[in-house]
């Protein structure tokens, strides 16, 4: 008795893969894009795994976690290769990620009937730049303090819930060892609930209403039945998309042999922060936006309209579908125009944070 | 105008004063009563009677609530420039020069009056001052050497703690230069002036001036200030000895000490200099053009021989502790966690520091203890460098096997889709 036929025995097995075998994919010129979003998904089951394996060692605490992950890089066997993986995939993951919401953008695959994968996509992309936000301190290296205590302090500019949202997310007033031990439990615990059921959601909302066709071929193809190309998900497609697994796998481990993460220097609260301070790439468009914006605007403090500013951007992001049309042939070209200028902002500005001194 | 000529009169002595009288009156006359009339008056006057209200606000004893008269004597209350510059009530005028270590002592050597401003003020500045050069050559009548007001400044005195002090550590080289490096003013004292051209030179000037080590020392670090006077040939490694105190101790010990002491050479100057002390090498140790032992000693001779295996051994460790710095270095670079090694380099520096420093016992078997555990330190690094270059290599290594395996799973993978799909 084979494997299958215990597992169809005990739990129809064929029953519950049957939607599977039924899916299908469209086939044409873009149809690449759709390998973002399976590869977004096997960086992330990279970092789960990793991050277990890293929380056999790793100590959150000023006074440990340092220590705590020079040992995993010096001491741990293999420990150096686990933490490079987990830092190189979380930087990955962030960029595919990216691509992914705009590969679905320019194709417009957010529109109707597919609002609430954008929305629930959406919300993934914002935990995910929390997770590479409460990460990067967890080494507890100069580096991470201060782009923590920046971050943090941007955070405090919200009117009204800033300064306890600050509060709240360092565990005091100042960056300490009680900031460390909150944002462990955010990046271990409390991110990746979240995530998890988010992501269940966002697969259970690409099975149920299928892979989106962009406008164009979409009414090409309504208008002519006989032209539309598909091919089988299982296991045409899943092979190819673990093609691209095995890929992102040897890109992951090429960057982790040639380039390990650097640990840099145990953070020490009491001395200056090093010039030039900047975050994360990922958060680089924002952080050089706030930089550009005068001291005041009309009478609000520049940093306050910045942070509202991005906290709008941020909400009318996530309803961006309810505002196209349901129609292939009616798409608003003010959405393509601004997506074409999202993308270019967020590079430019990414590129002119990372030059800018 | 009757009383303003009248005013003008009692001011004419001589024709500037009674153009300064005249706008001291006038503002006097604009300003109406006010608690301190003499800056009224005088905040509008030119140098050298001018003192600024601004100017003023600076002083620390105008910070501590003192007032012109607390020096000057008069009545600050009065309007009338007669009754608030009157003899009788107090007041002195100009304080003659001569007169003013004595005022500002009365005050500063009285240390229950003192205590009620800084408990942590010393009073014996004044008795001080009477033991130094400047004092002793006062007290005989010259009154070209420095006063109180000389180095402290007059109307804007601020604490040594501002940095705008003319007696802060990072100001007091410049401050003692003004006499010290004046040629013509200095004519007749028969010392060289060229103090302050060679301490500008020195590593002590770079540390306090450049770095901004406030711990560095100044003109006042080895003369005094107060009791400001050289230190004389006997006492040079007292001087040097309150912060180089490990070199002191070694040198104390060594056989230098007797043969200087003999030959009356002023100690740790011998080798070093006094004022343009530049930063120790090793090459002092040398026969080059830096060489200090070979101006004493012949070539050939013992100590000679002691000197080069002394230079050769710091050289040894030297050259060990930058090939382990080279081999982290290209570690480092590659990615690999070195920083216990990086922490270990310290260690091995700090053994080269201590075997410089034990240079000055003059003693082979002392220098090599501290060699040896630096060549020891040095090695270990050195070590650890070479073992996370092979980690590294296995590391690339790996990586490629693993490349080929996933290659080859792509192949396969591409080749079965292939298959399935024909």
């Amino acid at each position: 008795m084979s494997v299958r036929n215990w597992l169809d025995e005990r739990f129809g097995w064929d029953d519950l893969i049957a939607p599977l075998r039924k899916k299908t994919v469209p086939l044409h010129k873009l149809s690449y894009w759709y390998f973002l979003g399976g590869i977004t998904l096997f960086l992330f089951v990279i970092q789960v795994l990793t991050g277990i394996l890293l929380l056999l060692y790793y100590r959150p605490g000023a006074n440990e976690a340092f220590e705590s992950v020079q040992y995993i890089m010096t001491r741990v066997r293999f420990g150096w290769l686990i933490r490079s993986i987990h830092s190189w995939s979380a930087n990955l993951m962030i960029f595919t990620a990216f691509a992914h919401m705009f590969s679905v953008l320019f194709l417009k695959a957010y529109r109707k009937p597919r609002e609430l994968t954008w929305v629930s996509g959406v919300i993934l992309l914002f935990l995910v730049m929390g997770f590479g936000f409460s990460g990067y301190l967890l080494p507890w290296n100069t580096l991470a303090f201060f782009a923590t205590k920046v971050g943090t302090e941007i955070t405090g500019q919200v009117p009204a819930i800033g300064k306890p949202l600050m509060i709240f997310l360092r565990g005091g007033e100042e960056v300490t060892g009680a900031t460390l031990t909150r944002f462990f439990g955010f990046h271990v615990a409390v991110l990746p609930g979240l995530a998890t059921v988010l992501i269940l959601l966002h697969l259970l909302l690409v099975q149920r209403l299928g892979i989106s066709i962009p406008p164009q071929l979409e009414m090409k193809w309504t208008a002519n039945p006989s032209a539309k190309r598909e091919m089988k998900f299982l296991p045409n497609f899943l092979l190819r998309e673990l093609m691209a697994w095995y890929v992102a796998l040897g890109v992951l481990g090429a960057l982790a042999a040639v380039f390990p993460w650097n640990l840099g220097i145990k953070a020490d609260p009491f001395v200056s922060a090093p010039a030039g301070i900047k975050p994360e790439w990922y958060f680089l468009f924002m952080f050089q936006t706030l930089k550009l914006i005068p001291p005041k605007v009309w009478f609000i403090d520049g940093e306050i309209v910045g942070v509202l500013a991005f906290g709008l951007i941020g909400l009318l992001w996530l309803l961006l579908p309810f505002f196209e049309s349901d129609q292939p042939s009616h798409m608003k070209r003010w959405i393509t125009g601004l997506s074409v200028f999202a993308l270019a902002y967020v590079v430019g500005m990414s590129v002119y944070g990372y030059l800018a001194k | 105008m009757a009383i303003l000529r009248n005013k003008l009169r009692s001011f004419s002595a001589a024709r500037y004063v009674g153009l300064a009288g005249f706008i001291v009156f006038a503002a006097c006359l604009s300003y109406g009563q006010t608690t301190n009339s003499c800056l009224d008056c005088h905040s509008a006057l030119p140098d050298p009677l001018g003192v600024s209200q601004e100017k003023f606000s600076q002083d620390i004893h105008a910070q501590k609530g003192l007032t012109c008269a607390s020096c000057h004597g008069g009545d600050p209350t009065s309007d009338d420039p007669d009754k608030a510059m009157s003899r009788k009530a107090g007041w002195k005028g100009k304080i003659d020069r001569k007169q003013i270590p004595q005022l500002c002592g009365t005050c500063h050597s009285d240390p229950a009056y003192i205590r009620q401003f800084n408990p942590s003020l010393r009073t014996d500045q004044l008795g001080q001052y009477r033991t130094s050069v400047h004092g002793k050559r006062f007290a005989a009548g010259d009154t070209k050497v420095a006063v109180c007001t000389d180095c402290h400044s007059v109307h804007d005195l601020r604490a040594p703690s501002d940095p705008r002090s003319t007696v802060n550590p990072v100001n007091v080289a410049n401050t003692c230069a003004r006499c010290h490096s004046d040629a013509s003013y200095m004519k007749g004292y028969s010392i060289p002036t060229d103090q302050f051209a060679k301490y500008s030179t020195s590593m002590h000037h770079e540390a306090l001036a450049v770095r901004g080590d406030l711990s560095a020392p100044t003109c006042t670090t080895c003369h005094g200030n107060h009791g400001a006077a050289p230190p004389g040939v006997d006492k040079v490694q007292n001087v040097c000895s309150n912060c180089h105190t490990f070199q002191a101790q070694m040198y104390e010990k060594s056989s230098h000490k007797k043969a200087f002491e003999a030959a009356s050479l002023p100690e740790c100057v011998v080798c070093h200099s006094n004022h343009g002390i530049r930063h120790p090498t090793d090459a002092m140790l040398g026969t080059g053009p830096d060489a200090v032992c070979m101006r004493c000693h012949t070539p050939g001779d013992a100590c000679d021989q002691a000197r080069a295996g002394l230079q050769n051994a710091l050289s040894q460790l030297d050259a060990a502790i930058k090939s382990a710095d080279r081999v982290l270095g290209v570690a480092e670079s590659s990615g690999m966690e070195v920083s216990e090694a990086r922490l270990g380099q310290d260690q091995a520096r700090d053994s080269l520091t201590k075997a410089r420093v034990t240079i000055h016992s003059f003693r082979t078997d002392l220098v090599d203890q501290d060699i040896q555990a630096g060549m020891k330190i040095a090695a270990k690094n050195l070590q650890a460098g070479k073992e996370a270059m092979i980690e590294r290599n296995h590391r690339r290594f790996g990586l490629g096997i693993s490349l080929i395996a996933i290659g080859m799973v792509l192949a396969g993978l591409w080749l079965y889709i292939k298959k399935i799909e024909s």
